[in-house]
């Protein structure tokens, strides 16, 4: 396997979507790769900094008015509800 | 007050509740996921105004649609399945033309053989765990995604930051498997390009090589 090869597989190999072969190959270029081995683990530390990253805040009076206006809609529907049965 | 009430509860007790009648477990579920929800919609849009109207069209419709959900998800996988959507609405809006839109997959540098190759390869100098807390890392991943194409972009949140499977991913966009596969490899390669050079170990960095290296 060349580093070419083993970067149109990369996303297999990293979600775990490789049959056995194929990823044994993979392994192997690995082991004497030292710039592929590296370029795999950033890749992993990539995906792991963006899935565990902190949500952003809601903005205060945005917050406000996103629970004013829910609880508005709440009403209208279930007032209607009740006007018709 | 209301809220404090049913924070015990799981988010299945609430849609029941809610289901039922009861507006302070909605607000509840508002309130457990308002941050989720307007994270990714952020994300996908890139701006604040943008990104309010879409968490607050999520939750309407959330709310609206209540008595249609079925359960078969959880409750967070369905409304984030709304806020994509609602997201992804905007930015098909603001795109306009049909040239440059997320669904095109006709552009020639969609093919595995340009895929950009590694350049600046070094090990980085702290783990992700070390590194996730802190708000120089928030404002750095953030200014990285938003150097990307909307198209790789949203490839990359919905199926690494969302968890989406490459086929929902694919449904999702309207794109062939294929193509979220490619697009989802330059997204990545690219992230891990630019958060190389600010977190990389200059001292353990190594050359790309370009040679065919045949082991």
């Amino acid at each position: 396997m060349k580093c070419e090869e083993l970067l149109a597989m990369l996303n297999e190999y990293v979600d775990g979507g490789v049959d056995p072969g194929v990823c044994e190959q993979f392994e192997k270029h690995l082991a004497g790769c030292n710039p592929c081995q590296v370029v795999v683990d950033n890749i992993r530390k990539t995906i792991t900094l963006y899935k565990e990253g902190q949500p952003y805040e809601l903005p205060v009076q945005f917050r406000e008015r996103l629970h004013s206006a829910l609880r508005m809609r709440w009403k209208e529907i279930h007032f209607s509800s009740k006007e018709t049965e | 007050m209301l809220r404090t009430m049913s924070e015990h509860m799981t988010d299945g007790d609430l849609v029941r509740r809610a289901k039922a009648g009861e507006l302070a477990a909605f607000e509840t579920l508002a309130g457990r996921y308002e941050r989720h929800v307007y994270s990714l919609a952020r994300r996908i849009v890139r701006q604040e105004q943008d990104a309010e109207d879409v968490t607050q069209q999520t939750f309407l419709s959330a709310l609206e649609h209540l008595d249609g959900f079925r359960e078969e998800a959880s409750f967070s996988t369905w409304l984030l399945r709304i806020a994509t959507h609602a997201a992804l609405k905007v930015l098909r809006k603001r795109e306009g033309l049909p040239t440059v839109s997320l669904e095109a997959n006709t552009e020639p540098q969609d093919g595995y053989d340009t895929v950009p190759h590694p350049e600046y390869i070094a090990d980085w100098k702290e783990s992700p765990e070390q590194l996730v807390g802190r708000n120089e890392t928030a404002r750095l991943i953030d200014e990285a995604l938003n150097e990307l194409d909307d198209k790789h972009r949203v490839v990359f949140l919905l199926r690494d930051v969302q968890g989406l499977s490459v086929k929902e991913t694919a449904d999702a966009l309207g794109l062939t498997e294929a193509n979220v596969k490619v697009r989802l490899l330059r997204a990545r390669l690219q992230l891990r390009e630019r958060l190389t050079q600010e977190f990389g170990d200059p001292a353990r960095r190594f050359e790309p090589h370009r040679h065919e290296q045949a082991t």
